[in-house]
């Protein structure tokens, strides 16, 4: 299993290069650059054109590329113009903020799930799978951004329960107590509605796999021994179905990278998607590309990651 | 002279391991087997489960690389590349499983007339005539045309699977376990009708069974193999007659007996030969395990023979 | 006599298509003694497995009715929890395609030691894990304490089906249903697992109902043969006399089909049509009919019924009285014994493999 893993992680190098390139490259054909909307268009051209020779914006783009990715790999991803600060350093305080949510909206989706798909998936045909196929028809269909102002509408400014925007009340002092519950607080209502749209996928998902491992024959074999029938789903029919799910799990990290960016402008929540809306609007290009880079690398490592926890829960893999 | 004529045909597979997945080592699938069909006759491949008698029948066909040896048809090299198109015409298969043999999304016109539109340049209406043609001989209506293969029970795909093998006229048939997955009545039908259409368009077989029932019913020429090996070659009666490899005995004293009186005889009988495989094992294989090389024991008859015996 | 161990009385399995309900099974009526093997033969369609599936209550949407005893009990309407107190201890069953019927994320030994666990109350996790070493040890595994650790998928064929059986035969069961135990496997494997089956039976006194389309496992194993066709049970006889005194025109038939002309190149008997599918089974009158047209109408009852026309010998109908093969004298059951083969000098016969 850890020669898989390693030939993996040797498989994702060339991956991750690939993609770097990429990135780089359509943000080079993005029209206009990191100088054409700040500056005052009173400025002297001239002046202008010697900046751009400065900062080597008129290299050819293997140079660039070199450059950038020479940095990169020191950790250095440039200065953001519009924050007038380092990226990496810019990127670092919004991280946290992102996978919070992200961990919170993934603790729910398999809460939400999980239970949803079990009965859906064991009483198929009854009122109650109806009414989950229901739900998660509704679910496909909902766009998140329109669902998720939805939810900040009524729970957010008409009823008033949750905050309507930022990761934490201003003025709590960060390792206490109060801290950590506002935190909390501001994460609940973002991540409830991220979870409740992104979950049906894997409700429906589950559902169909418990479905299917119901009419496998070792299932017959499990009655034929006189298992009940709680010990029959319990013991064999969910282990057989989670699995896929389990396996799952990386690829629903990929997932979330689209939903946060959404959710953090919608919500106001300062983390890297709603720094990568702003970002772009405003063409400061070093962090556009940085939080591309790192998303991709995410998926990648999320795929990854699936693999692994396939190879570790199923025996006919974890034995090659 | 033969019409196909195999030469110390070996396929091996490759293991592949370690970090960066690189060859470690072969499974010989096929180890150094021969054999040669007459026009017009039909050679049966037996063994059980792993012998490679699929992956040399596979082999003659191209659908397996041959990792060496040589494969005669018509006295012509097809491990030459310019002769494997000319006899892939000749040539043809009739799979196992009548239900994933045939595309589900495709009609049975199309299914038959795949081979025709590889081959020949006909209209659309010559097509259909010769489709028509295809379906009548193998004993369903022409209205079958326009159906999809999930419309037809088991034995009647198997029909369908045998129309689209002999769309193209072909000289030799490799038929690898074309009954195994059908009802004995189905499978009598299928047998028949198998027998009357190599009469008829003077068809050789390369019939490729564990079945040795129908083995001896279908064919002139019986090769049994064991990992990869032939361990014993001739004509019907040498096989079923007078056995000489161990191997073969035992295979032939496990095929039940359709008449119970005979049951405490058999299982004595059955003792026997297990006994003499057992103790005859060390001189009838090699240290590791492989039969040695065909030895000849009549004028058609070979058997894989320890040197000393 | 032997007291009857399973007795099966006008069972019928039905199955919903649309808004009908129809027959698989259709009124049949058996019985099972200790120590007894009874076969039933058929082909696809006939209702064997539907029948089998029937005594073990695994059907989840079927309607069925009759009365199935067990020791003098009703299965049918039994509660859930009383039929579980039987099945795998009482009955056990053995599966079709030992691969698919073992579960793939369990070892061998957690799966034998399961149906244990659920029979034997207070057995402790080691006296578990001993008896499931035995028992692996009973089906001929070499090494039975490496295997019990092993996943179904490292094991060959053989090997599953005799792990398949040994959790069928983990609580020492007094009735064992084996659907195609060894259809999935190559002969000399076939021979071996028949062989254990036997010693099984043996060893336990227990009854067997051996499901198989194989005229020659029957042959090999049976005492008793009940043949299956389109739902229907249409003869029943000792092996003895099944095989050398067919009656019903369907056994004749199966009987002549079988590959077993020494001369190659000859024909094999064929039924004529195919068999109708579960919507479309005559419902009225003889179910062999159109499989015969050659014999008129006549010939056949209204409303066939099981004649008992020897002693345990019943048929199906009263058109086998003069029923004759189409093509020619070829008769009787069993073919002629020129069809043998011959090993270090001994005659053999042989059948379907």
């Amino acid at each position: 299993m850890w020669k898989t893993i390693v030939r993996r992680i040797f498989v994702m190098i060339p991956q991750i290069f690939f993609l770097s390139l990429l990135v780089f490259l359509l943000a080079k054909a993005m029209p206009g650059d990191a100088l054409t909307g700040s500056i005052d268009p009173n400025i002297d051209p001239a002046a202008i054109e010697a900046q751009r020779e400065r900062l080597g914006l008129n290299n050819p783009w293997f140079i660039q590329y070199w450059d950038w990715i020479k940095n990169a790999v020191t950790g250095d991803l440039g200065q953001s113009f519009r924050f007038k600060m380092p990226v990496t350093q810019l990127i670092g305080e919004r991280m946290m903020n992102t996978v919070w949510l992200s961990v919170a909206t993934l603790i729910l989706t398999y809460v939400i799930a999980v239970p949803l798909g079990i009965i859906s998936g064991r009483y198929n045909d009854t009122w109650s799978d109806r009414l989950i196929t229901g739900y998660t028809y509704l679910g496909f269909a909902a766009p998140l951004f329109i669902f998720a102002l939805l939810m900040l509408w009524v729970f957010g400014f008409q009823l008033g329960w949750f905050p309507t925007e930022g990761s934490v009340a201003p003025g709590s002092a960060a390792g206490t107590f109060a801290y950590a519950m506002s935190k909390i607080y501001h994460l609940l209502l973002p991540s409830l509605s991220m979870a409740l749209i992104t979950t049906v996928s894997t409700v429906q998902y589950l559902r169909s796999e418990i479905i299917d491992t119901k009419q496998k024959d070792f299932v017959l074999t499990a009655r034929a021994k006189g298992a009940s029938e709680s010990r029959i789903y319990n013991r064999h029919i969910l282990r057989n179905s989670l699995l896929p799910i389990a396996a799952f799990f990386g690829y629903e990290i990929t997932g979330l990278i689209g939903g946060t960016v959404f959710i953090e402008n919608i919500f106001s929540y300062p983390g890297m998607g709603q720094l990568f809306i702003s970002s772009i609007s405003i063409r400061d290009f070093s962090v556009v590309t940085s939080l591309v880079l790192l998303f991709g690398i995410a998926s990648i490592v999320g795929a990854l990651l699936s693999d692994m926890i396939l190879s570790a829960v199923d025996p006919r893999i974890r034995i090659k | 002279m033969a019409l196909l004529e195999v030469r110390d045909l070996q396929v091996h597979f490759p293991i592949r391991g370690g970090l960066f997945g690189r060859t470690q080592g072969f499974v010989k699938a096929v180890d150094g087997v021969s054999l040669s069909i007459e026009p017009g006759q039909t050679y049966g491949l037996v063994g059980e489960s792993g012998s490679g008698k699929t992956t040399t029948g596979r082999a003659v066909i191209g659908l397996n690389a041959i990792t060496s040896g040589s494969v005669l048809f018509n006295g012509q090299e097809l491990t030459a590349a310019r002769n494997r198109s000319a006899a892939r015409r000749d040539m043809q298969m009739i799979f196992q499983d009548p239900y994933s043999s045939l595309n589900p999304k495709k009609r049975v016109l199309d299914i038959i007339a795949e081979p025709l539109r590889n081959y020949e340049s006909l209209s659309h209406k010559e097509e259909k005539f010769r489709a028509a043609e295809l379906l009548e001989r193998v004993g369903l209506s022409p209205e079958s045309l326009y159906k999809y293969p999930h419309q037809f029970s088991g034995g009647q795909r198997q029909r369908i699977g045998i129309a689209r093998a002999i769309a193209l006229k072909p000289k030799l048939i490799i038929a690898d376990e074309p009954v195994s997955a059908l009802d004995v009545s189905v499978q009598a039908q299928v047998l028949n009708f198998l027998q009357d259409i190599q009469q008829e368009l003077g068809l050789t077989y390369l019939f490729i069974s564990h079945d040795l029932g129908i083995i001896r019913h279908m064919c002139d020429k019986i090769g049994i193999m064991y990992r990869g090996r032939h361990v014993e070659q001739g004509t019907t009666e040498d096989i079923f007659e007078r056995p000489r490899h161990i191997y073969t005995k035992r295979l032939l004293s496990a095929i039940p007996d359709v008449d119970p009186r005979r049951r405490e005889r058999l299982s004595a009988f059955r003792a026997s030969v297990n006994a003499e495989y057992e103790n005859g094992y060390a001189d009838y294989f090699d240290e590791a395990g492989l039969a040695y090389a065909l030895r000849p024991v009549s004028d058609t008859h070979l058997a894989a023979l320890p040197e000393r015996s | 006599m032997k007291k009857s161990l399973l007795k099966i009385e006008r069972l019928t399995t039905s199955f919903r298509i649309g808004d009908d309900y129809y027959a698989a099974v259709d009124d049949v009526s058996l019985t099972v003694n200790r120590g007894e093997v009874l076969a039933i033969v058929g082909e696809s369609g006939s209702g064997k497995s539907a029948l089998a599936f029937s005594v073990m209550g695994l059907h989840a949407h079927a309607r069925i009715d009759g009365r199935i005893y067990y020791k003098g009990e009703d299965l049918i309407g039994m509660p859930a929890a009383k039929l579980n107190k039987l099945r795998g201890s009482e009955i056990g069953m053995i599966f079709q395609d030992p691969l698919s019927a073992l579960n793939p994320l369990m070892t061998v030994g957690e799966q034998i030691e399961e149906s244990l666990l659920l029979h034997r109350n207070g057995i402790s996790r080691a006296q578990r894990r001993n008896a499931a070493i035995e028992l692996l040890n009973k089906v001929g595994i070499p090494s039975p304490e490496r295997t019990a650790a092993q996943y179904p998928h490292e094991l060959s064929g053989g090997m599953r089906q005799r792990i398949v059986i040994a959790i069928a035969i983990a609580n020492q069961p007094s009735l064992l249903i084996a659907d195609e135990p060894t259809t999935a496997l190559d002969v000399t494997i076939q021979l071996q697992i028949l062989d254990l089956i036997k010693a099984l039976k043996n060893d336990m006194d227990a009854g067997v109902i051996l499901i198989t389309h194989d005229l020659g496992v029957v042959a090999e194993m049976a005492d008793r043969v009940a043949v299956m066709y389109a739902g229907q049970i249409v003869e029943i006889a000792d092996i003895f006399t099944l095989t050398s005194n067919p009656k019903h025109p369907y056994t004749r038939s199966l009987l002549q089909s079988i590959p077993n002309s020494a001369e190659s190149g000859s024909r094999l008997h064929t039924i004529q049509g195919i068999v109708p599918s579960l919507k479309h089974l005559p419902r009225r009158g003889c179910r062999f009919q159109s499989r015969i047209p050659w014999i008129e109408a006549s010939e056949h009852e209204s409303e066939p019924e099981l004649h008992e026309i020897e002693p345990g010998h019943f048929v199906r109908c009263t058109c086998h009285l003069r029923f004759r093969f189409p093509d020619s004298a070829s008769d009787a059951g069993l073919p002629p014994s020129a069809d043998a083969y011959s090993i270090n000098g001994e005659e053999f016969r042989y059948g379907t493999s």
